[in-house]
């Protein structure tokens, strides 16, 4: 029988993490995601499945606790918001660097600075084209609602296991805060010691045994030809997450004349603004990427033959925008619509957008 | 003639260590970073725990210290090791966790994760080469540079009114009941590396009885960065520095 329960987004992130086997969290109190921490802290899984969950000393303690742990090979975590998120960039970037496995959870607040801890979309930058130093990429879930925040934590980890690439969860104070229905899935083991050297002993640390060379985890490679060729392997582990990893939604699309573009949070605000603006007789559609890195170009891209104009609604003051503007590539016109600092746009604020930005303009 | 047909196998008396990998070591003649790998090599062997031993290097002269010593390794972010041994340590309790820091890693980038794990009293070993002055980035003061010290950005020597002072770190380190062993060694005599490899197998035996951090400061030299011969060098140690940074135990329980 499915196990349905009412729960907060935070909570789910907390309860995906226990059931989806994950041996470790490490994390630092900040608003509006500290229910991750509580939740696990309440939780004890320590007992119930063994693992591992610590409140670290800073935020940037906690993303090279999972630095460490990623490279003995275990499936380790770590969320925040906003500024603790800055803080991570370092953490993230050596993770990238060093091609380990880890899940990252960003419930967004508005910025700059201390900001505000209401809910924002202002860190796709940051999140999408690489915070840290270097050229690295994350592989970034944008979840639309309660659930998603649920089933993507087990398939962030899936996907960064599978390319050994740090993947972030890219939500915000809305999705983190909210109460949803959500499915709960059935308890998968963690891995034992014994599993993790049979599947990651070629790299992960799992203590020098006399049948392997010694692992090491590191970024570093002094030699330019040889970072070279590292950064090219980066490179080409990009290309192929860009084309097998999109992942997107389109709702009423069919016979749309316009179309929306807006992930989390904003995806739910536009659902409502296309049913508005379909009784008023525009033919709006929405397409909402899953995957924020990889990007759903060609999706957008398909859609050009059909669609005169093109919204982005982001609550930022338009970073999404310009990836729809690299897909358009100057076709059809492409405008922005957000709201900032906390504020939340209302679906008839976004119809109003529409017909005055693009279907007028 | 070979280096083999002039030292005959029945006439050795001392060999290097199998853990010492043949990797050229990168350090200056004279370093105290190669004694104390040296020397840690040893006890990871004489102990029989290669396999279960994992090594957190810094970022210092030792950032590639997981070339010579032949165990897993992890290279951490500038004095984040205490933050990676914290997670290795709590997911591998039955493993020999060690970082091993430069005073730059560990007393001024990495304070609060050194502060925290060893309040935290994480079952692992922090070894603390203590040479007062950034080695590996050409000779920069550090946190422990001692007064009137010069290195290339305290050209005219370290001032209290601008650089403040120098950072007893260790101190500070003993008094966090997380610590069950915290001790201030060098590596300059044979008597003094003897010692050390004492202090060395001691704070992984803790590691075995799961008492807590061990914490041993080896105050060492940076002949390059100090501009002196190593021999000069050991000298201005000892004149300079061991007054500064006496040798001993602050802790052993
Ligand atoms: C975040 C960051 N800041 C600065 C540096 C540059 N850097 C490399 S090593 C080092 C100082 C190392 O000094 P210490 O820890 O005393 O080690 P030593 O070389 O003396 O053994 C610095 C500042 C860096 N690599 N990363
Ligand atoms: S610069 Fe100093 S610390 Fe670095 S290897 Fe040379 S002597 Fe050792
Ligand atoms: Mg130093």
């Amino acid at each position: 029988m499915a196990d349905y329960k009412l729960m907060k987004g935070n909570e789910a992130i907390a309860e995906a993490a226990i059931r989806c086997g994950c041996d470790a969290y490490f994390g630092y109190p900040i608003t509006p995601q500290s229910e991750v921490l509580e939740t696990l802290m309440a939780r004890k899984p320590w007992d119930e499945t063994g693992m591992i969950v610590l409140q670290a000393e800073s935020e940037v303690a906690a993303i090279n606790m999972v630095y460490g742990g990623a490279g003995c090979g275990k499936k380790v975590m770590t969320s925040s918001s906003s500024p603790g998120i800055s803080l991570k960039q370092e953490g993230i970037s050596y993770i990238a660097g060093a091609e380990l496995p880890c899940l990252i959870v960003n419930v967004v607040r508005g910025g700059p600075g201390l900001g505000t801890i209401q809910p924002a979309q202002s860190d796709y930058f940051q999140s999408v084209k690489g915070g840290g130093h270097g050229d690295y990429r994350l592989i970034v879930l944008a979840p639309a609602s309660v659930q998603e925040m649920y089933d993507f934590v087990n398939l962030g980890f899936e996907l960064a296991f599978k390319y050994r690439n740090p993947a972030l969860i890219l939500s915000d104070g809305v999705i983190g805060q909210m109460m949803e229905k959500v499915q709960l899935g059935s308890y998968k083991p963690r891995l034992t010691n014994e599993e993790i050297v049979a599947r990651y002993g070629s790299w992960a640390t799992t203590g020098k045994t006399h049948d392997r060379p010694r692992n090491i985890i590191t970024s570093l490679d002094l030699d330019p030809y040889r970072q070279e060729q590292f950064n090219l392997k980066l490179q080409k582990k990009y290309r192929e997450i860009e084309e097998k990893e999109v992942r997107f939604e389109k709702i009423a699309c069919d016979d749309a004349e316009y179309l929306l573009v807006a992930y989390g949070s904003a995806s739910r605000i536009c659902q409502k603004a296309v049913d508005l603006a379909r009784e008023k007789g525009i033919k709006v559609g929405l397409l909402r990427p899953i995957t924020l890195f990889p990007y759903p170009t060609k999706a957008i891209r398909e859609m050009l033959g059909q669609v005169k104009g093109i919204l982005a609604v982001e609550m930022s003051a338009g970073q999404m925008v310009e990836d729809v503007r690299l897909a358009v590539d100057g076709k059809v016109k492409v405008e922005h619509f957000g709201r900032m600092g906390g504020v939340i746009a209302t679906p008839n604020e976004v119809v109003a957008a529409l017909e005055e930005k693009i279907i007028k303009g | 003639m070979d280096v083999k047909d002039i030292i005959k196998e029945e006439n050795l008396v001392y060999g290097k260590t199998k853990l010492l990998t043949d990797n050229i070591m990168h350090y200056c003649p004279g370093c105290t970073h190669g004694v104390v790998h040296k020397v840690l090599a040893e006890v990871i062997d004489e102990m029989g725990i290669q396999e279960k031993t994992i090594g957190v290097a810094p970022v210092g002269c030792s950032v590639l210290a997981y070339n010579y010593i032949d165990i897993d390794w992890h290279e951490a972010a500038h004095g984040r090791a205490p933050a990676l041994a914290t997670a290795i340590n709590r997911l591998y309790p039955d493993k020999y966790v060690f970082t091993y820091q430069g005073d730059g890693d560990l007393a001024s980038i990495g304070t609060a994760e050194i502060i925290h794990a060893c309040n935290r009293g994480e079952n692992i070993v922090v070894i603390f080469i203590n040479n007062g002055i950034y080695g590996m980035t050409g000779g920069q003061m550090a946190p422990t540079s001692i007064l009137d010290m010069p290195t290339s950005t305290t050209p005219y020597g370290r001032k209290v009114e601008l650089n403040g002072y120098p950072l007893k770190i260790t101190d500070l380190i003993a008094q966090l009941p997380g610590t069950c062993y915290v001790t201030r060694q060098s590596g300059h005599t044979p008597a003094a590396v003897r010692k050390l490899k004492k202090a060395i197998t001691k704070a992984f035996e803790n590691v075995g009885k799961k008492k807590g951090t061990s914490f041993i400061e080896v105050v060492s030299t940076c002949n390059s960065g100090w501009k002196l011969s190593p021999v000069k060098a050991n000298e201005w140690m000892v004149e300079h520095m061991f007054p500064f940074y006496p040798i001993g135990d602050f802790k052993d329980e």
